[in-house]
C-alpha cells in the first residue's frame, strides 16, 4: 500500500474515533468497545472497495454492505459521515428522538444503510440474499458482510454459512471482527469457539486472515478475497476491542456503555495525543 | 365444485405469477412437497431455492432478496415460519417493511396426525401484533389464487396462511376478477345472526348458517380473508344489522381473527360478541376433521354454539319458542 494513503488512512482512523466516542457520550448510551474494534475495516471498505457513494445510492449495480453487529452503529455512521452520505451535524443526535441514526442500523432512516440490523445472527441471512439476487440479476456488483464473533454463537449464522457455500456464493465477502470479547466476558470464557478458522474452512468458506488495525493488510485481504472463485469468503480479522483508547483497549466492560464526561475528555486526549504523533508534530 | 386444499391454490398461483413475473422466486426450507412450492420448484428450478431446514436463514435471505428488487415467496409450515422463525421475521422483514411474502402452510389442525408441535394455532396471532405485515387467510382454493396474485401487486411485508384440509370452494373462478385484498367478502344476509370467519371455516360457516337457516334464524356470512389491516367498515355494518356476532377460525381463541373482530366491535358498536375457535390448550394426532369436531369448528359444532347463545338470550324472540 503507497506510505501516503495508509498515512491518510491513519489519520482518518483516529479522527473517526474522535466522532464515534462523541456521538456515544452525547448519546449517554452506545457500544464503544466494537465500534472500535471494526472502525478500521468500514474506513478501508468505504474508501477503497465498495463501489458506493451518497449519489448512487439508487443505482442497482452497487457494491451493498451489511454491518450484522448491529451495534458497531456508531463507526458505520461516522465513516458515511465522513464520506457525506448525511451532514456530520447528524452524529451528534445518535439515539436521541427524532433522529434518523437508531441506536442499531435502519436502512429506511439512513442514506447509505443497505440493511436493517441489530438482532444478531441476521443481516447475514440478509446479505445471502442480496448476493443471489445480485447474480440472478447478473449484476458485478458484490455484498459484504460484518459480523461479530460474539455474533457467531447465533445458530442462524451457521446456517447462512451453509447456505452461501451451498449456492456457491462468490460474490460475497463475510468479515469478522475477532476482538474475542463479548458483555459477559471473552468468548473463550463464555461459550469459546475453538479454532475459528477451522470450522470456516470446514463449512465450505475461504478463510483469510489479517490484523484488522493494520490498513495494508486489510488491503491485501480483500484484495485477495474478490479472486476467490465458486465460494464465499471470510476475512477473519484480529481486531482488539476499544482499540485507541487505552483504558477500553481488551475490555468486555466497554461494550455497551457510554463514557462520562471525565472518560471521554481523557479518550479524546488520547486521540489526539495519537495524531500528534503520527504528525510527527 | 371444487374438492382443494388452500395449499393446492398455492401450487398452481405460483406457477401462474411465476410465469408472468420474472422477479418472482420462491424459498422453502425441505418442505416444498408439502407447501406445494414444488410446483414453481418444477417449472422455474433457476429461481426457486431449497434452504434446508434453516427456516431464519430463509426469512433473513428472502429480505436481501427483496433489498436488491426480487419479490420472494418464503414458505414453510406455519409453525417453522411464523413461529420458529417469528424474529427474523418481524426485524428483517416487518421493521425492514421489505416486499417478502410469507407462506405458512398446515395453519391450525391440518397437520393432524403429526400432533402439537405441527399444528400452529397462534400465527394469526403473532403476525397480527407486529407492525408492517399484511395477514391474509385465504377461504378456499380459488381464493388462494386471487390472494398470491394480489400479494405480487402489494408491495410489502405479507403473510399468507394455508391449510392442507380439503374442502369444496365456496367460491367459483371469476371471484378472480372481483377480489380486492382490503375488502371481506358478503356471502350470506340476514339479520339475527352475524358469523365472521376466516380460512377454511368460512365453508363451515356456511354450512352451519344453512342449518340455522332452517331453524328460522337470519343469517349473515362474512369471509374475512384478510385479518390486519381489517375491513372495519364492513364488520361494523354487519354488527350493526344483528344481534349476535360470532367469529369462527382454525386458530387460538387468543389473539386471532375472534379478538380483532371484538376489540373493533367493543370500540365502536358494543354487542355480544362470541368467540369461536381453538381453545386455549396444545391439540393431538387424530384427521383434522376430529380435531375441528373437538373443538366444535365442523358446521355441527358451529350451529350447536350459535344455537344456544341464541336460544339462551333470545327470551322474548319469535322463533325461540322453536328451540
Amino acid at each position: 500500500m503507497d506510505v501516503d494513503i495508509e498515512f491518510q488512512l491513519k489519520k482518518l482512523s483516529l479522527k473517526l474515533r474522535v466522532d464515534i466516542l462523541k456521538s456515544i457520550y452525547l448519546a449517554k448510551s452506545g457500544h464503544p468497545g466494537g465500534s472500535l474494534s471494526c472502525v478500521d475495516i468500514l474506513i478501508y471498505l468505504y474508501k477503497y472497495v465498495l463501489n458506493v457513494h451518497a449519489d448512487s445510492l439508487k443505482d442497482e449495480n452497487r457494491d451493498r454492505f451489511v454491518l450484522s453487529k448491529g451495534h458497531g452503529a456508531p463507526a458505520l455512521y461516522a465513516v458515511l459521515a465522513e464520506l457525506g452520505f448525511f451532514d456530520s451535524s447528524e452524529l451528534l443526535k445518535l439515539r436521541k428522538l427524532g433522529s434518523m441514526l437508531q441506536g442499531h442500523p435502519n436502512m429506511n432512516t439512513t442514506p447509505g444503510v443497505d440493511m436493517s440490523t441489530g438482532s444478531l445472527g441476521q443481516g447475514i441471512s440478509a446479505a445471502c440474499g442480496m448476493a443471489l439476487g445480485l447474480r440472478l440479476n447478473e449484476s458485478s456488483a458484490r455484498v459484504y458482510c460484518l459480523l461479530g464473533d460474539g455474533e457467531l454463537q447465533e445458530g442462524q449464522v451457521f446456517e447462512a454459512f451453509c447456505f452461501a457455500a451451498h449456492q456457491k456464493l462468490d460474490n460475497l465477502c463475510f468479515i469478522v471482527d475477532n476482538n474475542g470479547l463479548q458483555i459477559d466476558g471473552t468468548i473463550e470464557e463464555v461459550a469459546g469457539f475453538f479454532n475459528l478458522k477451522e470450522k470456516f474452512k470446514a463449512f465450505g468458506l475461504e478463510v483469510l486472515d489479517v490484523d484488522g488495525h493494520n490498513f495494508s493488510d486489510i488491503c491485501r485481504a480483500f484484495e485477495k478475497a474478490k479472486q476467490i472463485k465458486g465460494k464465499p469468503s471470510i476475512i477473519l480479522a484480529k481486531t482488539r476491542k476499544g482499540e485507541g483508547v487505552y483504558f477500553m483497549e481488551g475490555q468486555a466492560s466497554w461494550h455497551g456503555k457510554a463514557p462520562n464526561g471525565k472518560e471521554y475528555e481523557l479518550a479524546v486526549g488520547c486521540l489526539r495525543e495519537k495524531l500528534k504523533e503520527l504528525e510527527g508534530v | 365444485m371444487l374438492n382443494m386444499s388452500t395449499r393446492d391454490g398455492v401450487y398452481n398461483a405460483l406457477v401462474e405469477v411465476g410465469q408472468e413475473n420474472k422477479d418472482i422466486v420462491v424459498l422453502d426450507a425441505d418442505l416444498c412437497e408439502s407447501t406445494k412450492t414444488v410446483g414453481f420448484k418444477n417449472k422455474f428450478p433457476s429461481r426457486f431455492f431449497d434452504c434446508g431446514i434453516a427456516e431464519g436463514n430463509m426469512v433473513g435471505v428472502a429480505a436481501g432478496l427483496s433489498a436488491v428488487g426480487k419479490i420472494p415467496f418464503a414458505a414453510s409450515f406455519a409453525m417453522f415460519v411464523a413461529g420458529r422463525a417469528y424474529e427474523q421475521i418481524r426485524n428483517s422483514v416487518c421493521y425492514t417493511n421489505l416486499n417478502v411474502k410469507i407462506i405458512g402452510s398446515h395453519c391450525g389442525f391440518s397437520s393432524a396426525e403429526d400432533g402439537a408441535t405441527h399444528q400452529c394455532i397462534e400465527d394469526i396471532a403473532l403476525m397480527r401484533a407486529t407492525p408492517n405485515i399484511m395477514v391474509v387467510s385465504p377461504c378456499d382454493y380459488v381464493e388462494t389464487l386471487a390472494v398470491i396474485r394480489a400479494a405480487v401487486k402489494y408491495k410489502g411485508p405479507m403473510y399468507i396462511r394455508t391449510s392442507k384440509f380439503v374442502s369444496e370452494s365456496v367460491n367459483k373462478l371469476p371471484y378472480l376478477e372481483s377480489f380486492d385484498l382490503k375488502k371481506g367478502v358478503l356471502l350470506k344476509e340476514g339479520n339475527v345472526v352475524g358469523i365472521v370467519a376466516t380460512g377454511v371455516e368460512v365453508y363451515f360457516a356456511l354450512k352451519a348458517a344453512e342449518f340455522l337457516e332452517a331453524d328460522g334464524i337470519s343469517v349473515t356470512v362474512l369471509n374475512i380473508h384478510t385479518i390486519k389491516p381489517l375491513d372495519a367498515e364492513l364488520i361494523l355494518s354487519v354488527a350493526r344489522n344483528v344481534k349476535f356476532l360470532f367469529t369462527v377460525e382454525e386458530h387460538s381463541v387468543i389473539g386471532g381473527l375472534g379478538d380483532a373482530v371484538a376489540s373493533l366491535v367493543a370500540e365502536e358498536a358494543p354487542m355480544f360478541v362470541k368467540k369461536l375457535g381453538i381453545k386455549d390448550e396444545f391439540g393431538k394426532s387424530a384427521t383434522a376433521l376430529e380435531l375441528l369436531k373437538l373443538s366444535g369448528l365442523d358446521e355441527v359444532g358451529i350451529y350447536k354454539s350459535i344455537r344456544q347463545v341464541v336460544s339462551e338470550r333470545e327470551v322474548s324472540g319469535s322463533f325461540s319458542t322453536m328451540f
